[in-house]
């Protein structure tokens, strides 16, 4: 399927906001003003916006631990993003969930999520609403290669063969369940394979290629619009970082960290879209300006927004003691 | 009024929903009565038989047979909950919370207070509890402190048809997790329950009886026995006030210490184990709420801290009996030197 002029520009946009976003958090949390937990989605950004630009606000997704790219992927506003993850009042879920439970349900965005294996029954959960009304929407969940191998996802595969929900199973294998490699934690030769015995299509790809990314999503999310039911993808990626921002990675050796690197999938998009002759160098250096401003506009916004207001500690649960 | 039975109960609040709003499902393992067998649809209504009837009037859509995978029928009727459906989930023997916890307590519970107030999760987890029926150590515990001891979700217990069919019909209702927690040995037990829909508040106690003597508060299974006991009292001319506080989370505490305010003398009655239970809670509730109206230290009327035995006879000493109850009474009335 040939792209169009926008949406090249687009799918460009999108994952050069991830990559500085993800650059600039990695930056404020090293310099001490972000608390908490913080995992960096870069090197993935083909793997949700290549699944992502196929989807509107009725579409679900839900996501991991690693989630800031597909927050952005699906069009979460990232100043606030920066200000959730900052702790701020304005962010997107007011201060009271910080970098693993990012969500924002207008945007079908179904939440980060901080236990591995964790979403894909919820999104399970979203096909069957969007069966059940007779919508045409899908609902994506992304798991990493150490959530491809929790219970509640091979249920979660099982039930929406059972039930031929619109749900695709997105596996986003970056080669490591925190410290540990795939060729020892995942049982089969391959996920893609595992996810067919459920009994659905699957397709293993290429992460470091948008184009193959969008060409899978583009096949998996039009059979579950049309009824066919659920499909996965297996998408193999690079993890720029540690699994945390502060991982020394030493469980890694130096000629793998420097190969990430040479794989970038923004490097590689750029030079084929602009060999091609499909954009100009020009048109991608326009959208590298935008998107610097937009992440450091951002950041000044959550540096400067004032904490929550000590009621919020209560406000949004049931409180009786 | 009709007498209609617990589990009838149940199954006119399922339907009265699903005649009202098409939003509402049940969802859950053999729930239509079992799927892709060789033999009659709607067979059973599930191993509960309280789902019987709702498929042939709601289609396949709306009553959905799953799988034996709790965690999946937890998490698909959370995440429909959070976008637009309102599932009742049945999660058939309370004690399979252990293949399915994480679906519940990290994410169904966590939604509202983690996404910044945006998110609403009406769901109602429909389980079994309770001991009395040999079902042995894996399918007889009242798990309900767990719950209970969660924030974010409710926490419900009936302990008669009437309030299992205004209790579901509020909790079906409502835009928080409810676990539903229906006693087993309950389902056949009668009470006078209107046909027409009607909704029981949470976190109001009922008075079951009313008296100056002793406040008795009582769970679920253990209503009946405590009211058993209370009778009997009565005839020796101690008034027992007996409080079924019907949901745990939210717990009325003012109907409790407003009773001990006149009574003085405080028995809870739980099924639960002992250690972080809700005797436990309850006792702690009056202790630092109301201990200036304390005559008598509380007691509190608790399973031993074991699993639930299988023989009849030492399941039957696990159980708070009728002996143990009344003694307990006593004991804070200062008759006789509590047994235990």
């Amino acid at each position: 399927m040939q792209l169009d002029r926008p949406t090249l520009i687009e799918a460009y946009r999108r994952m050069r906001l991830i990559r500085d976003f993800e650059d600039n958090v990695q930056a404020q949390f090293e310099q001490g003003r972000i608390p908490g937990f913080v995992h960096l989605y870069a090197g993935q950004e083909a793997s949700a916006v290549g699944v992502c630009l196929h989807l509107s606000d009725e579409d679900y997704i839900g996501s991991t631990h690693r989630g800031h790219g597909h927050c952005i992927a699906k069009g979460c506003d990232v100043t606030g993003m920066m200000k959730e993850i900052f702790g701020r009042e304005g962010g997107l879920c007011r201060g009271k969930g910080g970098s693993m439970h990012i969500a924002d349900l207008d945007k079908g965005m179904l939440g980060a999520n901080a236990i591995v294996g964790g979403n894909p029954p919820l999104v399970v959960g979203a096909a069957l609403t969007v069966k059940t009304k007779g919508l045409p929407h899908v609902a994506v969940s992304f798991t990493g290669d150490g959530g491809s191998n929790q219970g509640t996802t091979f249920e979660a595969m099982n039930l929406a063969v059972v039930l031929n929900l619109p749900a695709i199973f997105v596996f986003e294998n970056n080669g490591y369940g925190e410290g540990t490699g795939v060729s020892y934690a995942v049982g089969a030769d391959s996920i893609a394979d595992r996810a067919a015995g459920f009994g659905m299509p699957a397709k293993a790809v290429d992460g470091r290629d948008f184009f193959a990314v969008f060409e899978a999503a583009r096949e998996a999310i039009e059979r579950a619009r049309t009824g066919g039911g659920p499909s996965a993808i297996e998408v193999t990626c690079m993890r720029q970082h540690g699994h945390f921002i502060g991982d020394a990675q030493a469980y890694r050796s130096r000629e793998e960290l420097e190969r990430v690197r040479a794989d970038d999938p923004l490097r590689l998009f750029r030079e084929r879209v602009t060999g091609e002759g499909r954009l100009d160098a020009a048109d991608l250096d326009a959208v590298d300006a935008e998107c610097a401003k937009a992440i450091a506009d951002a950041i000044e916004a959550a540096e400067n927004a004032p904490v929550p207001c000590q009621d919020e500690l209560t406000t949004d649960v049931y409180v009786s003691y | 009024m009709p007498r209609k039975t617990y589990r009838q109960a149940i199954n006119e609040a399922l339907d009265c929903e699903m005649a009202r709003d098409e939003n509402v499902i049940v969802i859950g393992e053999d729930v239509a009565g079992g799927a892709g067998g060789s033999g009659e649809d709607d067979a059973y209504g599930g191993v509960l038989g309280v789902t019987k009837g709702l498929v042939g009037k709601y289609g396949r859509a709306r009553v959905i047979d799953t799988p034996i995978t709790e965690s999946a029928i937890m998490g698909a009727a959370a995440g429909a909950a959070s976008t637009g459906l309102r599932p009742v989930a049945e999660l058939m023997f309370v004690d399979f919370l252990g293949v399915c916890f994480d679906q519940i307590f990290n994410q169904a519970a966590k939604f509202r207070y983690m996404f910044g107030g945006k998110a609403r999760t009406p769901l109602v987890i429909r389980s079994m509890i309770g001991a009395g029926m040999s079902a042995a150590a894996q399918h007889s515990q009242a798990l309900h402190p767990i719950f209970t001891h969660i924030p974010g979700l409710k926490v419900v217990m009936p302990s008669n048809a009437y309030d299992a069919k205004g209790l579901l019909i509020q909790a079906i209702r409502d835009d928080d997790p409810v676990i539903f927690l229906e006693h087993k040995a309950l389902y056949d037990t009668q009470a006078e329950v209107p046909d027409e829909a009607y909704a029981i508040p949470f976190g109001e106690a009922e008075f079951v009886t009313e008296g100056d003597d002793v406040t008795i508060v009582a769970f679920s299974a253990m209503v009946a026995r405590a009211k058993a006991v209370a009778e009997d009292m009565e005839k020796e001319g101690i008034e027992v006030e007996l409080i079924d506080p019907r949901t745990t989370s939210p717990l009325d505490e003012e109907a409790i210490l407003e009773s001990v305010e006149r009574t003085g003398r405080l028995v809870v009655v739980d099924e639960g184990s002992p250690r972080c239970g809700m005797a436990a809670d309850i006792a702690a509730l009056v202790a630092s709420k109301g201990f200036a109206h304390l005559k008598a230290p509380v007691a509190m009327v608790t399973p031993p801290h074991t699993p639930v035995p299988f023989a009849p006879n030492l399941e039957a000493a696990y159980l708070p009996s009728n002996e143990r109850i009344a003694a307990a009474v006593r004991s804070v009335l200062g008759e006789t030197v509590p047994a235990e």
